[in-house]
């Protein structure tokens, strides 16, 4: 009988050979953090340039209060699921508020954004309906997918048209729904949905639609409620799923919707069901950075303008960069996987963290130095990234050159 | 004609065939291939768009060699 670890050999091979640049990227660990956007890492002060945070509020002090005196209060767990044990006051605020901020009538908190996105589709869909996904979702929308037991079509990435002929060629089953779902801000390259045109497809087919708001909340629109709302097509959007572990500097996930039985979902979707609720010091932060997202709009002004200052700085020196708008996610495209690796190793020697991303987690095989600014970098933090990048470029066609030479 | 559906599908798949592998319709196309699941869901699309068809993911669950492929493709095609 074969080692039921045996299937992952070319797997962990290749993982082997990826390591001898240098660090392991998988198991990087930030040995202190001193700010939203420095850290400890290898003994080094670190600044991080790859980790979601978007407005920069975890340090906010208030939040931090908040949550020590939610930790006072309720103690450190749950111990249970919502639907048992688990459900505190704090849970049902923390709906109300995100309800209240999204504009909508009901609201559902996961445990995980991850959990969220399963819950909401395996909730939504089962094995009569057909699910309809972009081929660059998230991982935790794929799985969301199987573990419901539909049908699921896949379309090319932002590609209407070909969403279109897929609603054509698959008429709704018998006695089934069809559910469509994109990402608001796809997290690899930082492109959006083009939501308005998807939206507009419901003219012609019927279909529900949920949007991963999990990296465009409080990013994206007017007052952060991500692109649906900076598209202005809130009302042809069925339901929004979101993280808390962005933007809102927790752990988490939520689900928002109008729709009039949506509290079903309570229970009859599994992953919400049979978790643990989240802490209460979770549910008592997020609360509060959501409250200063409502009254910092100000926030999203600095991360765009810090964002163009990235965009900017890199496109300059000539990196060729995954999207070709100004986004929060900057994603430098690396001429192959042993490159990006060396690039890697040397911005963290340089005292810069971004996220190394390779195929298959990245679209069209690409290798990727991933960069998600924040609100709370400086300029100066962003020019001594642009700096580093150009230094583990030069480094890396250095070793390059030795290997061929 | 099963014959036909194999060859377009084997020439679809040549470009996935990075370690250059004998390709016959007993190929397993994900083990044999070594390629990872983005690239069978970017293959399964060439094949899609060549024989104006749909093929689902659960469909693919049951899907190991080209043979198997050609077979869901023909059970497709009008006529």
């Amino acid at each position: 009988m074969p080692d039921l670890l045996d299937k992952y050999r070319k797997l962990k091979s290749r993982h082997d050979a990826l390591v001898r640049f240098g660090a392991d990227a998988v198991m990087l660990v930030n040995e202190r953090l001193l700010s939203p956007t420095r850290a400890i890492i290898n003994g080094r002060e670190t600044i991080l340039a790859g980790t979601n945070n978007y407005l920069g509020l975890t340090f906010e002090k208030e939040c931090i209060k908040a949550g020590e005196q939610a930790l006072r209060d309720y103690g450190t767990g749950t111990t249970g699921s919502r639907i048992a044990n688990g459900t505190y006051a704090l849970h049902v605020a923390l709906e109300q508020a995100l309800a209240d901020f999204m504009q909508r009538q009901h609201c559902m908190v996961f445990s995980t954004g991850f959990q969220a996105n399963l819950g909401m589709i395996a909730g939504l869909a089962g094995s009569n309906d057909t699910i309809f996904i972009d081929m660059d979702s998230h991982a935790s929308i794929h799985d969301g997918c199987r573990l419901s037991g539909a049908k699921v079509v896949v379309f090319r990435h932002n590609d209407v048209e070909h969403l279109r002929r897929r609603l054509e060629r698959n008429p709704p089953r018998e006695g089934g729904g069809r559910l469509v779902i994109v990402e608001g801000l796809y997290s690899m390259l930082g492109d959006t949905a083009p939501l308005r045109e998807i939206v507009a497809l419901k003219d012609e087919h019927d279909f529900q639609l949920l949007v991963d708001e999990a990296h465009s909340f409080g990013v994206l629109g007017e007052t952060g409620r991500g692109l649906a709302e900076a598209e202005g097509v809130e009302d042809g959007v069925d339901f929004v799923v979101g993280t808390f572990s962005k933007s809102l500097g927790g752990i988490g996930g939520y689900a928002v919707s109008d729709h009039p039985d949506f509290d079903v979902l309570r229970y009859a979707s599994r992953p919400y069901m049979f978790t643990a609720a989240p802490a209460p010091a979770s549910m008592a932060t997020t609360l509060c950075i959501l409250q200063q997202i409502s009254a910092r709009p100000q926030l999203r002004q600095q991360l765009w303008k810090n964002a163009q200052q990235l965009h900017g700085g890199l496109k300059t020196r000539g990196f060729q960069l995954g999207f070709d708008g100004v986004s929060p996610v900057v994603a430098v495209i690396c001429p192959s996987e042993e490159a990006a690796v060396v690039m890697w190793n040397a911005l963290l020697e340089n005292g810069v963290y971004v996220n190394l991303a390779l195929p298959p987690g990245t679209p069209n095989k690409l290798a990727l130095l991933r960069c998600s600014v924040s609100a709370a970098h400086t300029a100066e933090e962003i020019d001594a990234v642009i700096d580093a990048f150009v230094a583990a470029r030069d480094a890396m066609l250095a070793m390059m050159a030795q290997q061929s030479g | 004609m099963g014959e036909d559906i194999a060859q377009t599908i084997l020439r679809l798949l040549q470009p996935y065939n990075k370690d250059d592998v004998a390709l016959t319709a007993e190929t397993n196309i994900a083990a044999d291939l070594n390629i990872d699941s983005a690239d069978v869901l970017n293959f399964v699309m060439e094949v899609e768009d060549e024989f104006d068809i749909d093929i689902s993911v659960n469909e693919l669950a049951d899907i190991h060699t080209v043979a198997q492929l050609a077979e869901l493709v023909k059970s497709r095609l009008p006529g």
